[in-house]
């Protein structure tokens, strides 16, 4: 029998970062730098969403979790277990982006990594999401490249826009106090640490290749507390946007 | 004044008065390329529109929004529509004869006459 609670933690930090980054980046949605992007980006975002809504909806089926909208809109910010890094409201362009790429990678070793969990229900789900996580990776690390090669200014903004994400983005990895060592014990998943090793080995050719400069990882800080419930400012005002339409009536069908 | 557009995109083209010369910098434009959407595999790639983008790799990714987001798709070609040779519109008199060379139709052919004389024969 494996431990549930663990797995609950798990399922619910991977859907919160899905559904605060799909919000966060839909938020692009029309502002867009040209149209084209604009509809990539947004496509994207509401992929992220359907992440969420497909782990909440594993939770509710294998471990007497709530309706995934009632669990998505009616938590307060305190039960929420999304990292700092996904909550940062949108800034520039470049920022958008990096936070993009950075994630992506992020999740992409982390959907491998389940393909073989011992978690069976959320085997197909890491299969699914491989082909929609891939063409997120490609759409990223060609901006990346293309940004990092397009002008001195452009540079400077994807250099300074690494150098401003890496400790948040580290923050992705911050490990659950409670359940670490039993999600990897039960082989749920290899672990927080495992995860961000493979992460670096992935985004490290991107960044050389696009003339980046990444600063050795023990030269950062990682932004961490998001797991255990402490965010940042810019969460509660989102999720009241976030849950405006819902909080009308919690009960209404669509 | 500046063009005022309710469109953010619009505006930040900074366009000048109307008629005033407008210098391109150079990597300023995008290049447009020709989209070809493949529906199942072994199919032909067919002309779907086009795109514009700074390279052909981004280029295919917005090919895949604008393209390939809703109906079914198993593959896409991106070509750089300056790299399209075509024939000038004023050319268009070479093909201006084609209807009347009816015997180049394959339906020109009756054999049917000559089959059905064959079996009575039998």
């Amino acid at each position: 029998m494996l431990s549930q609670q663990a797995i609950i933690s798990l399922l619910t930090k991977m859907g919160d970062d899905a559904l605060i980054i799909g919000h966060r980046n839909s938020e692009w949605t029309g502002l867009g730098p040209i149209m084209e992007e604009d509809i990539a980006f947004s496509s994207m975002a509401q992929d992220k969403i359907g992440h969420a809504w497909a782990l909440y909806r594993v939770m509710q089926e294998h471990l007497g979790g709530q309706d995934p909208d009632q669990f998505a809109f009616m938590r307060a910010e305190k039960e929420m277990r999304s990292c700092h890094f996904v909550e940062l409201p949108i800034g520039e362009y470049d920022f958008s982006l990096m936070r993009h790429f950075l994630f992506d990678h992020a999740e992409a070793v982390r959907y491998e990594s389940l393909e073989n969990t011992a978690f069976e229900p959320l085997q197909p789900f890491a299969k699914k999401f491989k082909g929609e996580i891939k063409y997120h990776l490609l759409h990223a690390d060609e901006w990346v490249l293309q940004l990092s090669r397009g002008s001195e200014e452009s540079y400077a903004r994807m250099q300074q826009a690494l150098l401003h994400c890496m400790p948040l983005a580290l923050g992705i990895f911050e490990t659950s106090k409670a359940h670490e060592q039993t999600l990897i014990d039960e082989k749920i998943y290899p672990g927080e640490q495992a995860l961000q090793a493979r992460w670096l080995d992935r985004i490290y050719p991107v960044l050389s290749k696009a003339g980046l400069n990444l600063p050795g990882i023990e030269s950062f800080t990682p932004v961490y507390g998001g797991r255990e419930g402490y965010h940042t400012a810019y969460l509660q005002p989102l999720l009241d946007e976030m849950s405006s339409v819902f909080k009308l009536d919690p009960t209404a069908t669509w | 004044m500046l063009n005022e557009s309710l469109d953010p995109r619009v505006n930040r083209l900074k366009l000048g008065h109307e008629g005033e010369v407008v210098t391109i910098v150079e990597g300023e434009n995008w290049n447009a390329y020709e989209v070809f959407h493949q529906e199942k595999r072994g199919a032909h790639h067919e002309h779907v529109g086009s795109v514009q983008a700074p390279s052909a790799e981004l280029a295919l990714v917005f090919a895949k929004e604008q393209f390939a987001r809703r109906k079914r798709c198993v593959n896409l070609w991106v070509v750089r529509s300056a790299d399209i040779l075509a024939f000038d519109v004023e050319d268009e008199d070479m093909f201006a004869t084609n209807l009347e060379k009816t015997y180049r139709d394959a339906s020109g052919f009756k054999v049917m006459e000559k089959i059905n004389k064959f079996k009575g024969k039998k």
